[in-house]
């Protein structure tokens, strides 16, 4: 996508915004100058600490998942017997959606920031699961058999063959789920916690109907979405430069 | 070199392969391996490259018994071996940078000697075969016979001694598959490296052996050797001899059916 294109098209909405304000012309739709002029001091105040702290849940499940599903992927995908064994379990949970879990996380791990990260971990997780365990399949004997020609034994071959191997599987996954990661941490946020931009929208909207806030936490949110998801984009970019060769 | 003994190898489902069979290549020979598909020609090339281990007997390189593969025996096999996701120059520099990454500990690199200058080693071997131009594109955007060029670049930036082939032209177009034969057998001129070149076409085994190893009925219990003395030689291709020698391996290998 080209940088001036995202522009133009942040532009577009923008202006949609404010001729939306102007139709509705109620306080529950303020015009997008008078929020983002609130997003601009806010951020710097209790918005940016809510902010940091959804950014450190999700940033800390996207560590964890990849830490614990890259690993499993890669030996269910090289071995398999072991994914005989577990690829039923694997096709019922991955389909359900984790957000209906929370009330069962929160019940079992309370209201700590533990419970949070949990919940977007166990999203990511499958995701990325599921993916590298599929390249980790796809990658073909001869490919392993003759770097193994070269000396490579079990650790060069991580280095050399699996890790890289793995590397595209596991940032699509992130990108693909970062969306939903972002939308459940919304919903955990709203439980019983006094940090995150979820709770942010919800005191202000539906607490102290203070709208313009509501929006400026709603800007928040998305631009967290966005931030990670271009920002795994450009990883992708950066580290898989072979996937975008013509 | 190699010394195969009592060797017996069985497939998954238990079919022999191999049942007491003995070879023998001496240092520096080049030899075809023909036979038919499923005949256990690339069961044989794994088992010397240590890929594969026998169920009984022994294959021994240079008197050493092989249990994993060797650091100095080289293998290029038809397809997907090149890292997709590598450039040519890294995939070229692949082994050199395996055998920096355990240093010259003697079981997956030779004892004694550290790898220096690897930039150098490879752009030496880039330039030799013609890749250059294409040393930072990645396997997918190259053609196939460069694809092979850059797999022989590979192997033998590590200087082997013994160099294994498996159907290494097969899915390449004539004229690329004849200036590939070629330049092997360049290469082995210049090396002094022995050769071992598994194949399913009698043209190609007339051109690269010396002598020609048959492999025929399951379980293969006697090495069948067809001696080939014009082999192994570029200017073979044009020989009358060429013909005669081709008609004889047909006939062979027609026989072993």
């Amino acid at each position: 996508m080209k940088r001036t294109s995202v522009l133009l098209a942040a532009v577009a909405l923008l202006i949609g915004w404010q001729i939306a304000a102007w139709m509705v012309n109620r306080p529950i739709l303020p015009p997008p100058l008078e929020v983002l002029t609130i997003f601009a001091t806010e951020i710097f105040g209790e918005l940016g600490l809510d902010f940091l702290a959804s950014l450190g849940r999700v940033v800390a499940s996207m560590a964890l998942a990849v830490a614990t599903a890259v690993p499993a992927g890669l030996a269910l995908g090289q071995m398999p017997a072991l994914n005989r064994i577990f690829s039923p379990v694997i096709y019922i949970l991955y389909p359900i959606p984790k957000v209906v879990l929370v009330p069962v996380i929160l019940l079992f791990l309370g209201i700590s920031d533990l419970a949070k990260v949990v919940i977007i971990f166990l999203i990511l997780f499958f995701q990325i699961l599921v993916l590298v365990r599929d390249q980790a399949a796809a990658l073909r004997a001869e490919l392993v058999a003759s770097v193994r020609s070269l000396g490579a034994g079990r650790r060069a071959l991580f280095r050399f063959v699996y890790y890289p191997a793995s590397l595209p599987a596991i940032l699509t996954a992130l990108r693909q789920s970062i969306g939903t990661a972002v939308a459940v941490l919304y919903v955990a946020e709203l439980f019983a916690t006094q940090r995150g931009l979820g709770y942010y929208i919800y005191l202000h909207g539906s607490t102290l109907f203070d709208y313009p806030r509501m929006y400026a936490g709603v800007v928040a949110m998305s631009l967290l979405g966005l931030g990670l998801y271009f920002g795994v984009d450009w990883l992708q970019r950066r580290l898989c430069p072979w996937q975008f060769a013509s | 070199m190699i010394e195969v003994d009592g060797l017996a190898f069985h497939y998954p489902d238990d079919t022999a392969v191999f049942e007491g069979f003995s070879w023998r290549v001496a240092p520096g020979e080049a030899w075809a391996v023909l036979g038919l598909s499923g005949g256990g020609k690339t069961t044989l090339l794994y088992l010397i490259a240590g890929l594969r281990l026998p169920v009984q007997g022994t294959v021994r390189i240079g008197g050493e018994p092989i249990l994993r593969p060797r650091p100095q025996t080289g293998l290029i096999l038809q397809d997907f071996g090149l890292l997709p996701w590598a450039t040519v120059r890294d995939n070229v520099a692949l082994g050199l940078r395996i055998r920096g990454f355990y240093g010259p500990d003697g079981k997956h690199a030779p004892a004694g000697e550290a790898v220096t200058a690897r930039r150098e080693i490879t752009q030496a071997w880039l330039d030799r075969l013609g890749l250059s131009r294409v040393a930072d594109s990645f396997p997918g955007q190259i053609s196939g016979g460069q694809r092979q060029r850059t797999a022989i670049a590979r192997t033998l930036s590590l200087q082997p001694d013994l160099l294994l082939m498996d159907e290494p032209f097969a899915s390449l177009d004539a004229p690329t598959r004849e200036d590939l034969q070629n330049l092997t057998l360049q290469l082995r001129a210049e090396t002094g490296l022995t050769t071992v070149v598994v194949t399913h076409t009698i043209e190609e085994a007339a051109l690269l052996g010396a002598q020609v190893l048959l492999l025929g009925q399951l379980p293969n219990r006697t090495a069948h050797i067809i001696p080939n003395p014009g082999g192994a030689d570029p200017a073979f291709h044009t020989s009358p001899r060429y013909t005669k020698a081709c008609a004889l391996l047909r006939r062979e290998l027609e026989a072993v059916r």
